[in-house]
């Protein structure tokens, strides 16, 4: 079943065109990457699917419902990670959570609070107010808020920036179990390496459109190095380093 | 089965109200920063006009409502800026509720904190001004004043703070439109303070009533899209 459809997607900032004529097609529990260059149009595209953006031209179709005139059972949806955390600092973990489970109308919050702070690996420090988090711990609490209630879709943009390898690593395990419980998952990054040990599908969106599309079976070894520099072209190619990917 | 359930405007404007008030009491940023500012204002203008006291008692409801507005301005920046510093204003616009409820809710917020500026200024406020405002006619314009002026300024907000200057954009923004609210607020405290009979006040009390109905509804219709790229 297809999650995501996005048909013929343009966007304009002024003169300035970041997508042009964009299609995607995701389905149901694949975890997709979509990697590009820096300024290729990720973060637009993700902020589009999210409904925080509107496109230019094109349509977007989210588990069957159209963001153009359906745009909250869309975000009903969905659940969103992105470099920011989206957290009150001057609330404690828990309260962040409730907040939120109060917006989304969440039954049973209480008890589904319990469950993500578990998850995460923040109940002991539930009571705590989020300002006194590190990085790492406050993108914890992040994922934990955007699988609160429990979406269909998770959109992650660059969910790995500014946090060290540990953390890195603990979000890594968190986002591996997200998909194995069949969640949908779209994640921009230029960490190739990252982006191998976690998708099942390999995006790269360059130029305004998405260049090129592979699996993961379908790539061995140092192949999704390989691919990304064909998909980006001689020109974006030479940027791309052997160090980012092992 | 989903685990979610429609949420209704009303509980939504009261998530985001419990929110603003709850981090509020934590951090107390916002308030402290009104209410010193507005004592400074009030310590100033009394020794810098060294008025009569009859005179003091004439000009006490335009020095009241000068504290308060910039007082005001100070609250409303700080209470957007919170949200888009950290990216929460994303996790606000991310749920899937109405909206105006996340507008009601801010501007609730916004209200209340003007308020309770307003209560603890109106007291020290007769103290130096030698001018009791603790009057009901006076509490019903502060009221009245603070709504329309509030309304107004949490949407102006969240226009000015997508903005890089937004410290200086919003008293741009924000004057020019409150002018109404605050010579109509002017007049009727004044009048309430110089004991006139309330025919002569009564017109004024109507153009806050009406500017706080227009502009609050406006603000409803508009906040969805001011918010959108």
């Amino acid at each position: 079943m297809v999650l995501i459809e996005v048909r013929h997607l343009t966007k304009r900032y002024g003169p300035k065109v970041v997508l042009r004529g964009l299609d995607l097609r995701v389905e149901e529990g694949e975890f997709v990457a979509l990697l590009g260059p820096n300024g290729a149009g990720k973060t637009t595209l993700l902020r589009i699917l999210a409904s925080l953006s509107k496109p230019t031209l094109g349509e977007v179709w989210i588990a069957g419902y159209r963001l153009r005139d359906q745009a909250a059972w869309v975000r009903q949806r969905l659940g969103v990670v992105s470099h920011q955390p989206l957290l009150y600092g001057d609330l404690s973990a828990e309260e962040n959570l409730r907040f939120y489970a109060r917006l989304y109308g969440l039954r049973n919050a209480e008890t589904r609070i319990r469950e993500v702070l578990t998850l995460v690996g923040l109940w002991a420090r539930r009571r705590d107010l989020v300002r006194t988090f590190s990085r790492g711990m406050q993108q914890r609490l992040a994922i934990g808020r955007a699988i609160l209630h429990d979406p269909e879709v998770l959109l992650l943009d660059e969910p790995h920036t500014g946090l060290d390898q540990e953390a890195c690593d603990m979000l890594d395990h968190l986002l591996r179990q997200v998909a194995t419980r069949g969640r949908t998952v779209v994640m921009t990054s230029h960490d190739l390496a990252r982006a191998a040990d976690l998708a099942s599908r390999f995006d790269v969106l360059s130029g305004g459109c998405i260049q090129a599309s592979a699996r993961r079976e379908d790539l061995a070894g140092d192949a999704l190095l390989t691919f990304y520099r064909q998909a980006l072209g001689p020109q974006n190619a030479a940027s791309v380093s052997k160090e980012v990917f092992p | 089965m989903k685990a979610t359930g429609a949420v209704s405007f009303w509980q939504a404007t009261l998530a985001v109200l419990w929110k603003d008030l709850a981090a509020e009491w934590r951090s107390r940023e916002l308030l402290s920063a009104m209410l010193v500012f507005a004592l400074l204002v009030i310590f100033i203008f009394n020794f810098a006009l060294e008025l009569q006291t009859q005179l003091r008692a004439s000009l006490s409801a335009g020095v009241l409502w000068v504290t308060l507005t910039f007082a005001g301005t100070l609250g409303l920046n700080r209470s957007l800026a919170v949200e888009k510093d950290r990216g929460c204003l994303d996790g606000l616009l991310l749920a899937p509720v109405d909206r105006a409820a996340i507008y009601a809710g801010k501007a609730l917020a916004n209200w209340v904190f003007m308020l309770i500026v307003a209560a603890i200024m109106l007291p020290l406020f007769g103290l130096f001004y030698n001018a009791s405002l603790i009057l009901p006619g006076v509490v019903l314009v502060v009221l009245l004043g603070s709504e329309g002026y509030v309304a107004v300024g949490t949407l102006l907000a969240s226009m000015a703070v997508q903005a890089r200057t937004r410290d200086i954009l919003l008293p741009i923004l924000l004057f020019p439109v409150v002018i109404p609210v605050v010579v109509a607020a002017v007049k009727a405290t004044g009048g309430y303070l110089q004991t006139l009979p309330l025919e002569e006040i009564r017109p004024w009390l109507n153009l806050l009533g009406v500017y706080d109905v227009i502009f609050t509804s406006v603000a409803f219709m508009v906040f969805d899209s001011i918010l959108e790229e």
